[in-house]
Protein backbone atom coordinates (compact mmCIF):
# COMPACT_ATOMS: atom_id res chain seq x y z
CA UNK A 1 0.00 0.00 0.00
CA UNK A 2 1.31 3.47 -0.87
CA UNK A 3 1.45 5.71 2.21
CA UNK A 4 1.84 9.44 2.87
CA UNK A 5 3.22 10.87 6.11
CA UNK A 6 1.74 14.38 6.12
CA UNK A 7 3.67 15.54 9.20
CA UNK A 8 7.35 14.64 9.51
CA UNK A 9 10.24 16.92 10.54
CA UNK A 10 12.79 15.21 8.35
CA UNK A 11 15.44 17.87 8.88
CA UNK A 12 16.03 16.09 12.23
CA UNK A 13 16.11 12.55 10.84
CA UNK A 14 18.82 10.36 9.40
CA UNK A 15 19.17 8.70 6.03
CA UNK A 16 18.36 5.36 7.74
CA UNK A 17 14.96 6.80 8.54
CA UNK A 18 14.38 7.88 4.97
CA UNK A 19 15.31 4.41 3.79
CA UNK A 20 13.04 2.74 6.34
CA UNK A 21 10.15 5.00 5.35
CA UNK A 22 10.66 4.29 1.66
CA UNK A 23 10.84 0.54 2.36
CA UNK A 24 7.62 0.76 4.38
CA UNK A 25 5.72 2.31 1.47
CA UNK A 26 5.96 6.07 2.13
CA UNK A 27 5.86 7.76 -1.30
CA UNK A 28 5.39 11.35 -0.12
CA UNK A 29 5.67 13.34 3.07
CA UNK A 30 5.06 16.85 4.32
CA UNK A 31 7.57 18.73 6.47
CA UNK A 32 5.80 21.43 8.46
CA UNK A 33 7.88 24.42 9.51
CA UNK A 34 8.24 24.27 13.27
CA UNK A 35 10.72 25.09 16.00
CA UNK A 36 13.97 23.20 16.32
CA UNK A 37 13.81 22.21 19.97
CA UNK A 38 15.29 25.52 21.04
CA UNK A 39 14.27 29.02 20.02
CA UNK A 40 15.98 30.81 17.15
CA UNK A 41 17.34 34.21 18.10
CA UNK A 42 17.92 35.72 14.65
CA UNK A 43 15.45 36.22 11.82
CA UNK A 44 18.16 35.05 9.42
CA UNK A 45 18.38 31.58 10.92
CA UNK A 46 14.64 31.23 10.49
CA UNK A 47 14.88 32.34 6.86
CA UNK A 48 17.64 29.83 6.17
CA UNK A 49 15.57 27.12 7.83
CA UNK A 50 12.67 27.84 5.48
CA UNK A 51 15.12 27.86 2.60
CA UNK A 52 16.40 24.44 3.69
CA UNK A 53 12.97 22.82 3.80
CA UNK A 54 12.05 24.10 0.30
CA UNK A 55 15.49 23.18 -1.05
CA UNK A 56 18.02 20.79 0.41
CA UNK A 57 15.61 18.61 2.40
CA UNK A 58 13.48 18.17 -0.70
CA UNK A 59 16.48 16.92 -2.61
CA UNK A 60 17.55 14.65 0.25
CA UNK A 61 14.13 12.95 0.28
CA UNK A 62 14.25 12.53 -3.49
CA UNK A 63 17.39 10.45 -3.17
CA UNK A 64 15.22 7.82 -1.49
CA UNK A 65 12.43 8.14 -4.03
CA UNK A 66 10.21 10.04 -1.57
CA UNK A 67 8.46 13.23 -2.69
CA UNK A 68 8.96 15.97 -0.14
CA UNK A 69 6.51 18.82 0.43
CA UNK A 70 6.44 21.39 3.19
CA UNK A 71 4.37 23.99 4.95
CA UNK A 72 5.75 27.39 5.87
CA UNK A 73 4.76 29.45 8.87
CA UNK A 74 5.71 31.07 12.14
CA UNK A 75 5.13 28.53 14.89
CA UNK A 76 3.32 29.39 18.10
CA UNK A 77 6.32 29.06 20.40
CA UNK A 78 8.50 31.50 18.48
CA UNK A 79 5.57 33.84 17.92
CA UNK A 80 6.26 34.92 21.51
CA UNK A 81 9.50 36.62 20.44
CA UNK A 82 7.98 39.71 18.90
CA UNK A 83 11.11 40.99 17.21
CA UNK A 84 11.74 37.60 15.58
CA UNK A 85 8.06 37.20 14.73
CA UNK A 86 7.87 40.55 12.93
CA UNK A 87 10.94 39.69 10.89
CA UNK A 88 9.65 36.24 9.94
CA UNK A 89 6.28 37.68 8.90
CA UNK A 90 8.09 39.99 6.44
CA UNK A 91 9.75 37.00 4.76
CA UNK A 92 6.88 34.49 4.82
CA UNK A 93 5.07 35.67 1.66
CA UNK A 94 8.27 35.03 -0.30
CA UNK A 95 8.24 31.38 0.72
CA UNK A 96 4.53 30.70 0.50
CA UNK A 97 4.57 30.30 -3.30
CA UNK A 98 7.64 28.10 -3.54
CA UNK A 99 7.32 24.79 -5.31
CA UNK A 100 5.97 22.08 -3.02
CA UNK A 101 4.61 24.42 -0.33
CA UNK A 102 1.24 22.87 0.42
CA UNK A 103 -0.03 24.94 3.36
CA UNK A 104 0.64 27.68 5.86
CA UNK A 105 1.62 25.85 9.02
CA UNK A 106 2.05 24.58 11.52
CA UNK A 107 0.50 27.55 13.27
CA UNK A 108 -1.81 28.00 16.23
CA UNK A 109 -1.42 28.12 19.98
CA UNK A 110 1.12 26.92 22.51
CA UNK A 111 0.47 28.81 25.75
CA UNK A 112 -2.41 30.77 24.20
CA UNK A 113 -0.78 34.18 24.69
CA UNK A 114 -1.78 37.46 23.07
CA UNK A 115 1.23 37.37 20.74
CA UNK A 116 0.44 33.80 19.64
CA UNK A 117 -3.08 34.93 18.90
CA UNK A 118 -1.88 37.94 16.90
CA UNK A 119 0.43 35.98 14.60
CA UNK A 120 -1.98 33.06 14.23
CA UNK A 121 -4.59 35.46 12.90
CA UNK A 122 -2.17 37.28 10.59
CA UNK A 123 -1.14 33.97 9.07
CA UNK A 124 -4.74 32.85 8.61
CA UNK A 125 -5.23 36.04 6.61
CA UNK A 126 -2.14 35.26 4.53
CA UNK A 127 -3.44 31.73 3.82
CA UNK A 128 -6.82 33.12 2.75
CA UNK A 129 -5.18 35.64 0.45
CA UNK A 130 -2.98 32.99 -1.19
CA UNK A 131 -5.75 30.33 -1.21
CA UNK A 132 -3.52 27.89 0.67
CA UNK A 133 -4.65 25.25 3.16
CA UNK A 134 -3.73 25.71 6.83
CA UNK A 135 -2.11 23.18 9.16
CA UNK A 136 -2.95 23.84 12.79
CA UNK A 137 -0.79 22.73 15.68
CA UNK A 138 -3.08 22.27 18.67
CA UNK A 139 -1.50 22.86 22.08
CA UNK A 140 -0.29 20.12 24.40
CA UNK A 141 -1.57 21.95 27.47
CA UNK A 142 -5.18 23.06 27.87
CA UNK A 143 -5.66 21.07 24.70
CA UNK A 144 -9.40 20.78 24.47
CA UNK A 145 -10.03 24.48 24.89
CA UNK A 146 -7.07 25.37 22.68
CA UNK A 147 -8.40 23.17 19.90
CA UNK A 148 -11.90 24.67 20.07
CA UNK A 149 -10.45 28.16 20.13
CA UNK A 150 -8.25 27.44 17.08
CA UNK A 151 -11.36 26.46 15.12
CA UNK A 152 -13.33 29.48 16.42
CA UNK A 153 -10.62 31.81 15.15
CA UNK A 154 -10.51 30.11 11.73
CA UNK A 155 -14.26 30.57 11.39
CA UNK A 156 -14.01 34.17 12.56
CA UNK A 157 -11.54 34.84 9.72
CA UNK A 158 -13.86 33.26 7.19
CA UNK A 159 -11.80 30.18 6.42
CA UNK A 160 -13.51 27.18 4.87
CA UNK A 161 -13.06 24.30 7.36
CA UNK A 162 -12.33 22.08 4.35
CA UNK A 163 -9.10 24.07 3.86
CA UNK A 164 -7.95 23.56 7.47
CA UNK A 165 -6.23 20.52 8.94
CA UNK A 166 -6.41 20.49 12.74
CA UNK A 167 -3.52 18.31 13.85
CA UNK A 168 -2.59 16.44 17.03
CA UNK A 169 -6.17 15.43 17.82
CA UNK A 170 -7.02 12.84 20.46
CA UNK A 171 -10.09 11.04 21.82
CA UNK A 172 -11.20 14.24 23.55
CA UNK A 173 -11.06 16.56 20.54
CA UNK A 174 -11.93 14.41 17.54
CA UNK A 175 -15.72 14.57 17.75
CA UNK A 176 -15.86 18.36 17.73
CA UNK A 177 -13.22 18.70 14.99
CA UNK A 178 -15.12 16.37 12.65
CA UNK A 179 -18.52 17.75 13.55
CA UNK A 180 -17.39 21.29 12.63
CA UNK A 181 -16.20 20.11 9.22
CA UNK A 182 -12.41 20.36 9.71
CA UNK A 183 -9.88 17.68 8.75
CA UNK A 184 -8.73 15.82 11.86
CA UNK A 185 -5.03 14.96 11.98
CA UNK A 186 -3.64 12.44 14.50
CA UNK A 187 0.03 12.27 15.35
CA UNK A 188 1.22 8.80 16.32
CA UNK A 189 3.92 9.97 18.69
CA UNK A 190 4.96 8.01 21.79
CA UNK A 191 4.13 9.29 25.28
CA UNK A 192 2.85 12.80 24.48
CA UNK A 193 0.41 12.35 21.59
CA UNK A 194 -1.47 9.35 20.16
CA UNK A 195 -0.58 5.66 20.38
CA UNK A 196 -1.45 3.50 17.40
CA UNK A 197 -3.63 1.02 19.29
CA UNK A 198 -5.76 3.95 20.47
CA UNK A 199 -5.76 5.22 16.89
CA UNK A 200 -7.16 1.92 15.63
CA UNK A 201 -10.05 2.25 18.09
CA UNK A 202 -10.77 5.76 16.81
CA UNK A 203 -10.90 4.42 13.27
CA UNK A 204 -13.26 1.69 14.43
CA UNK A 205 -15.54 4.29 15.97
CA UNK A 206 -15.37 7.13 13.41
CA UNK A 207 -14.42 5.42 10.13
CA UNK A 208 -12.00 7.07 7.71
CA UNK A 209 -13.81 10.20 6.63
CA UNK A 210 -11.62 13.35 7.02
CA UNK A 211 -9.21 11.59 9.40
CA UNK A 212 -5.48 11.84 8.66
CA UNK A 213 -2.71 9.84 10.36
CA UNK A 214 0.83 11.22 10.65
CA UNK A 215 3.99 10.51 12.65
CA UNK A 216 5.07 14.07 13.60
CA UNK A 217 8.53 12.52 13.95
CA UNK A 218 11.13 15.12 14.86
CA UNK A 219 14.20 15.57 17.10
CA UNK A 220 12.45 14.00 20.09
CA UNK A 221 11.86 10.32 20.87
CA UNK A 222 9.51 9.60 18.02
CA UNK A 223 8.97 7.07 15.25
CA UNK A 224 9.26 7.83 11.56
CA UNK A 225 7.28 4.65 10.86
CA UNK A 226 4.24 5.94 12.77
CA UNK A 227 2.02 5.90 9.69
CA UNK A 228 3.26 2.51 8.44
CA UNK A 229 2.89 0.88 11.86
CA UNK A 230 -0.59 2.28 12.31
CA UNK A 231 -1.62 1.02 8.86
CA UNK A 232 -0.23 -2.43 9.66
CA UNK A 233 -1.86 -2.60 13.08
CA UNK A 234 -5.21 -1.36 11.77
CA UNK A 235 -5.26 -4.04 9.07
CA UNK A 236 -4.30 -6.72 11.61
CA UNK A 237 -7.12 -5.59 13.88
CA UNK A 238 -9.78 -5.73 11.24
CA UNK A 239 -10.14 -2.14 10.01
CA UNK A 240 -11.23 -2.25 6.34
CA UNK A 241 -8.42 -1.76 3.87
CA UNK A 242 -10.22 1.15 2.21
CA UNK A 243 -10.44 3.00 5.55
CA UNK A 244 -6.72 2.48 6.11
CA UNK A 245 -5.96 3.74 2.59
CA UNK A 246 -8.01 6.87 3.21
CA UNK A 247 -6.44 7.83 6.54
CA UNK A 248 -2.86 6.87 5.61
CA UNK A 249 -2.85 8.16 2.02
CA UNK A 250 -5.87 9.59 0.23
CA UNK A 251 -7.17 12.11 2.77
CA UNK A 252 -3.79 13.80 3.13
CA UNK A 253 -3.54 14.01 -0.64
CA UNK A 254 -7.04 15.47 -0.92
CA UNK A 255 -6.55 17.98 1.89
CA UNK A 256 -3.10 19.29 0.95
CA UNK A 257 -3.66 18.76 -2.77
CA UNK A 258 -5.96 21.79 -2.56
CA UNK A 259 -2.79 23.86 -2.72
CA UNK A 260 -2.31 22.72 -6.34
CA UNK A 261 1.22 21.70 -5.32
CA UNK A 262 0.75 18.01 -4.53
CA UNK A 263 -0.51 15.51 -7.10
CA UNK A 264 -0.39 11.74 -7.32
CA UNK A 265 1.38 12.13 -10.66
CA UNK A 266 4.31 13.69 -8.78
CA UNK A 267 5.32 10.19 -7.67
CA UNK A 268 3.60 8.00 -10.26
CA UNK A 269 4.43 10.01 -13.40
CA UNK A 270 6.98 12.66 -12.41
CA UNK A 271 7.76 15.38 -15.00
CA UNK A 272 11.04 14.67 -16.78
CA UNK A 273 12.67 17.75 -15.26
CA UNK A 274 11.98 16.36 -11.78
CA UNK A 275 13.28 12.94 -12.72
CA UNK A 276 16.52 14.55 -13.83
CA UNK A 277 16.93 16.79 -10.82
CA UNK A 278 15.01 15.69 -7.73
CA UNK A 279 15.23 11.94 -8.31
CA UNK A 280 18.78 11.97 -9.59
CA UNK A 281 20.67 8.96 -8.38
CA UNK A 282 17.53 7.08 -7.48
CA UNK A 283 15.91 4.40 -9.52
CA UNK A 284 12.80 3.75 -7.46
CA UNK A 285 10.50 6.19 -9.20
CA UNK A 286 12.18 6.64 -12.55
CA UNK A 287 10.15 6.04 -15.66
CA UNK A 288 6.82 6.47 -13.92
CA UNK A 289 6.72 2.92 -12.64
CA UNK A 290 4.61 1.82 -9.72
CA UNK A 291 6.78 2.41 -6.65
CA UNK A 292 8.65 -0.67 -5.62
CA UNK A 293 7.75 -1.57 -2.07
CA UNK A 294 9.81 -4.15 -0.28
CA UNK A 295 8.39 -6.70 2.07
CA UNK A 296 7.98 -5.14 5.51
CA UNK A 297 11.31 -4.88 7.28
CA UNK A 298 12.16 -5.94 10.79
CA UNK A 299 12.20 -2.32 11.75
CA UNK A 300 8.53 -2.09 10.83
CA UNK A 301 7.30 -5.37 12.26
CA UNK A 302 9.25 -5.44 15.50
CA UNK A 303 7.89 -3.00 18.06
CA UNK A 304 4.73 -2.50 16.04
CA UNK A 305 3.00 -0.81 18.95
CA UNK A 306 3.61 2.88 19.58
CA UNK A 307 2.34 3.83 23.01
CA UNK B 1 8.97 29.88 -25.60
CA UNK B 2 6.00 32.18 -26.14
CA UNK B 3 4.58 29.75 -28.73
CA UNK B 4 4.96 26.88 -26.27
CA UNK B 5 3.26 28.95 -23.58
CA UNK B 6 0.03 29.01 -25.65
CA UNK B 7 -2.71 30.91 -23.85
CA UNK B 8 -0.24 32.00 -21.18
CA UNK B 9 1.92 33.97 -23.62
CA UNK B 10 -0.01 37.16 -22.87
CA UNK B 11 0.48 36.58 -19.16
CA UNK B 12 4.24 36.39 -19.73
CA UNK B 13 4.31 39.52 -21.89
CA UNK B 14 2.21 41.53 -19.45
CA UNK B 15 4.16 40.35 -16.41
CA UNK B 16 7.51 41.15 -17.97
CA UNK B 17 6.27 44.62 -18.89
CA UNK B 18 5.15 45.18 -15.29
CA UNK B 19 8.44 43.91 -13.89
CA UNK B 20 10.39 46.24 -16.19
CA UNK B 21 8.51 49.25 -14.84
CA UNK B 22 8.26 48.16 -11.19
CA UNK B 23 9.79 50.33 -8.51
CA UNK B 24 9.89 47.51 -5.95
CA UNK B 25 10.78 43.83 -6.15
CA UNK B 26 7.39 42.37 -5.34
CA UNK B 27 6.30 41.81 -8.95
CA UNK B 28 9.49 39.90 -9.67
CA UNK B 29 9.09 37.69 -6.57
CA UNK B 30 5.50 36.90 -7.47
CA UNK B 31 6.37 36.09 -11.07
CA UNK B 32 9.09 33.69 -9.89
CA UNK B 33 6.54 31.89 -7.72
CA UNK B 34 3.78 31.82 -10.32
CA UNK B 35 5.87 30.78 -13.34
CA UNK B 36 5.45 26.99 -12.94
CA UNK B 37 1.82 27.43 -11.90
CA UNK B 38 1.03 29.22 -15.16
CA UNK B 39 3.42 27.49 -17.51
CA UNK B 40 3.97 24.01 -16.12
CA UNK B 41 7.41 22.42 -16.02
CA UNK B 42 7.72 20.83 -19.45
CA UNK B 43 11.08 20.76 -21.17
CA UNK B 44 11.61 23.81 -23.34
CA UNK B 45 10.73 22.95 -26.95
CA UNK B 46 13.76 23.94 -29.02
CA UNK B 47 14.17 23.77 -32.78
CA UNK B 48 17.50 23.30 -34.52
CA UNK B 49 17.26 26.99 -35.39
CA UNK B 50 16.87 27.95 -31.71
CA UNK B 51 19.91 25.87 -30.77
CA UNK B 52 21.95 27.41 -33.57
CA UNK B 53 20.92 30.91 -32.42
CA UNK B 54 21.99 30.08 -28.86
CA UNK B 55 25.36 28.81 -30.03
CA UNK B 56 25.84 31.90 -32.19
CA UNK B 57 24.97 34.21 -29.27
CA UNK B 58 27.46 32.47 -27.00
CA UNK B 59 29.71 29.76 -28.44
CA UNK B 60 29.02 26.39 -26.86
CA UNK B 61 25.94 27.51 -24.98
CA UNK B 62 22.95 25.20 -25.29
CA UNK B 63 19.61 25.64 -23.53
CA UNK B 64 18.85 21.97 -24.08
CA UNK B 65 17.27 20.46 -20.99
CA UNK B 66 15.89 23.79 -19.76
CA UNK B 67 12.29 23.82 -18.58
CA UNK B 68 9.76 26.39 -19.73
CA UNK B 69 9.23 27.84 -16.23
CA UNK B 70 12.98 28.11 -15.72
CA UNK B 71 13.40 29.99 -18.99
CA UNK B 72 10.59 32.36 -18.00
CA UNK B 73 12.26 33.03 -14.64
CA UNK B 74 15.50 33.97 -16.36
CA UNK B 75 13.62 36.28 -18.72
CA UNK B 76 12.00 37.97 -15.73
CA UNK B 77 15.32 38.50 -14.00
CA UNK B 78 16.69 40.03 -17.20
CA UNK B 79 13.61 42.23 -17.56
CA UNK B 80 13.97 43.81 -14.10
CA UNK B 81 15.08 47.45 -14.14
CA UNK B 82 18.75 48.27 -13.56
CA UNK B 83 18.01 50.16 -10.35
CA UNK B 84 20.14 47.77 -8.25
CA UNK B 85 23.38 45.97 -8.90
CA UNK B 86 22.65 42.75 -10.76
CA UNK B 87 24.58 40.60 -8.28
CA UNK B 88 22.61 42.05 -5.38
CA UNK B 89 19.29 41.13 -6.97
CA UNK B 90 20.62 37.69 -7.88
CA UNK B 91 21.66 37.10 -4.26
CA UNK B 92 18.29 38.24 -3.01
CA UNK B 93 16.57 35.66 -5.22
CA UNK B 94 19.12 32.92 -4.62
CA UNK B 95 18.93 32.96 -0.82
CA UNK B 96 15.19 32.12 -0.80
CA UNK B 97 15.19 29.92 -3.91
CA UNK B 98 13.70 26.44 -4.12
CA UNK B 99 15.55 23.72 -6.06
CA UNK B 100 14.00 24.51 -9.45
CA UNK B 101 14.65 28.23 -8.99
CA UNK B 102 18.29 27.63 -8.10
CA UNK B 103 18.75 25.58 -11.24
CA UNK B 104 17.13 28.24 -13.41
CA UNK B 105 19.10 31.10 -11.83
CA UNK B 106 22.43 29.38 -12.45
CA UNK B 107 21.58 28.13 -15.92
CA UNK B 108 21.05 31.75 -16.94
CA UNK B 109 24.64 32.75 -16.08
CA UNK B 110 25.88 33.19 -19.67
CA UNK B 111 23.10 35.71 -20.31
CA UNK B 112 23.60 38.05 -17.38
CA UNK B 113 25.18 41.51 -17.35
CA UNK B 114 28.18 42.27 -15.09
CA UNK B 115 29.44 38.64 -15.07
CA UNK B 116 32.50 39.49 -13.00
CA UNK B 117 30.33 40.68 -10.15
CA UNK B 118 28.83 37.20 -9.81
CA UNK B 119 31.83 35.21 -8.60
CA UNK B 120 30.65 34.96 -5.01
CA UNK B 121 27.18 33.85 -6.14
CA UNK B 122 28.61 31.24 -8.49
CA UNK B 123 30.82 29.95 -5.68
CA UNK B 124 27.77 29.43 -3.47
CA UNK B 125 26.14 27.37 -6.23
CA UNK B 126 29.24 25.27 -6.84
CA UNK B 127 29.38 24.42 -3.14
CA UNK B 128 25.80 23.11 -3.24
CA UNK B 129 25.28 19.49 -2.30
CA UNK B 130 22.39 19.27 -4.70
CA UNK B 131 23.95 17.69 -7.76
CA UNK B 132 21.50 19.26 -10.21
CA UNK B 133 22.36 22.73 -8.87
CA UNK B 134 26.07 22.07 -9.26
CA UNK B 135 25.47 20.78 -12.78
CA UNK B 136 23.40 23.84 -13.70
CA UNK B 137 26.72 25.73 -13.50
CA UNK B 138 29.10 23.00 -14.65
CA UNK B 139 27.23 21.41 -17.55
CA UNK B 140 26.53 22.96 -20.95
CA UNK B 141 27.25 26.37 -19.47
CA UNK B 142 29.99 28.56 -20.99
CA UNK B 143 30.31 30.71 -17.86
CA UNK B 144 33.00 28.60 -16.14
CA UNK B 145 35.09 28.36 -19.31
CA UNK B 146 34.85 32.11 -19.91
CA UNK B 147 35.05 33.52 -16.37
CA UNK B 148 36.64 31.10 -13.89
CA UNK B 149 40.24 31.43 -12.80
CA UNK B 150 42.30 28.23 -12.77
CA UNK B 151 41.77 27.54 -9.09
CA UNK B 152 38.00 27.60 -9.33
CA UNK B 153 38.05 25.74 -12.64
CA UNK B 154 40.18 22.98 -11.20
CA UNK B 155 38.01 22.57 -8.14
CA UNK B 156 34.88 22.41 -10.27
CA UNK B 157 36.41 19.54 -12.24
CA UNK B 158 37.44 17.77 -9.05
CA UNK B 159 34.05 18.19 -7.48
CA UNK B 160 32.38 16.86 -10.62
CA UNK B 161 34.48 13.70 -10.32
CA UNK B 162 33.86 13.47 -6.60
CA UNK B 163 30.05 13.69 -6.90
CA UNK B 164 30.06 11.30 -9.88
CA UNK B 165 29.02 13.92 -12.37
CA UNK B 166 30.10 13.52 -15.99
CA UNK B 167 32.92 15.71 -17.30
CA UNK B 168 31.97 15.53 -20.98
CA UNK B 169 29.11 18.09 -20.74
CA UNK B 170 31.58 20.65 -19.28
CA UNK B 171 32.48 23.24 -21.92
CA UNK B 172 36.15 24.06 -22.47
CA UNK B 173 37.44 20.88 -20.90
CA UNK B 174 40.51 20.61 -23.12
CA UNK B 175 41.02 24.34 -23.66
CA UNK B 176 41.15 24.97 -19.90
CA UNK B 177 43.35 21.99 -19.06
CA UNK B 178 46.39 23.13 -17.02
CA UNK B 179 49.41 21.54 -15.32
CA UNK B 180 48.10 22.07 -11.80
CA UNK B 181 44.87 20.28 -12.68
CA UNK B 182 46.84 17.46 -14.27
CA UNK B 183 48.86 17.05 -11.05
CA UNK B 184 45.70 16.98 -8.90
CA UNK B 185 44.02 14.49 -11.21
CA UNK B 186 47.01 12.16 -11.15
CA UNK B 187 46.92 12.26 -7.33
CA UNK B 188 43.21 11.63 -7.39
CA UNK B 189 43.53 8.68 -9.76
CA UNK B 190 46.29 7.16 -7.60
CA UNK B 191 44.15 7.61 -4.49
CA UNK B 192 41.26 5.80 -6.18
CA UNK B 193 43.47 3.00 -7.36
CA UNK B 194 45.01 2.60 -3.88
CA UNK B 195 41.52 2.40 -2.36
CA UNK B 196 40.46 -0.24 -4.86
CA UNK B 197 37.82 2.08 -6.26
CA UNK B 198 37.15 2.61 -9.97
CA UNK B 199 38.68 5.68 -11.59
CA UNK B 200 35.98 7.84 -13.25
CA UNK B 201 36.08 7.21 -16.97
CA UNK B 202 36.14 10.92 -17.94
CA UNK B 203 39.24 11.71 -15.89
CA UNK B 204 41.65 11.17 -18.74
CA UNK B 205 40.18 14.00 -20.90
CA UNK B 206 41.82 16.95 -19.10
CA UNK B 207 44.99 14.86 -18.71
CA UNK B 208 45.49 14.27 -22.42
CA UNK B 209 47.33 17.54 -23.20
CA UNK B 210 49.92 16.55 -20.56
CA UNK B 211 50.61 13.05 -21.76
CA UNK B 212 54.31 13.86 -22.08
CA UNK B 213 54.55 14.67 -18.38
CA UNK B 214 56.21 11.79 -16.52
CA UNK B 215 53.53 11.36 -13.82
CA UNK B 216 50.73 11.67 -16.34
CA UNK B 217 52.45 9.23 -18.68
CA UNK B 218 52.61 6.74 -15.84
CA UNK B 219 48.89 6.86 -15.18
CA UNK B 220 47.41 7.62 -18.59
CA UNK B 221 47.94 4.24 -20.23
CA UNK B 222 46.07 2.62 -17.36
CA UNK B 223 43.20 5.04 -17.85
CA UNK B 224 43.13 4.66 -21.59
CA UNK B 225 43.28 0.92 -21.21
CA UNK B 226 39.89 0.90 -19.50
CA UNK B 227 38.20 3.00 -22.21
Amino acid sequence: MMLIDPHAHMISRTTDDYQAMADAGIVALIEPAFWLGQPRTFVGTYVDYLSTIVGWERFRAGQFGIRHYCTVGLNSKEANNEELAEGVMDWLPRFALKEGVVAIGEIGYDEQTALEDKYFRLQLELASELKLPVMIHTPHRDKKRGTSRSMDVCEEHGLDPGMVIVDHNNEETVAETLQRGFWAGFSIYPSTKMGNARMVEILRQYGGDRIIVDSACDWGISDCLGVAKTAQLALERGIPKETVRMVCYQNALDAYGQSGQMKEDDWLEPPTIDQRTLFEGNSILRGGREPHIETPSDRLLKNLLIE
Amino acid sequence: MLAQAGDEADWIRQSLANIALATQERDLYIFMGLAPRHLGKADLALSAKDLAAADAACPGWSPEGWSIDGAARILALLAAPRNRAFAERFKDLRRTADVAELIALYRGLPLYPEPDSLHFEVGEGLRSNIKAVFESIAHRNPFPRDHFDDHRWNHMILKALFVESRLTPILGLEARANPELARILVDYAEERIAAGRPVPQDLWIPLKPFRDDRAVAAILPREEAVQ
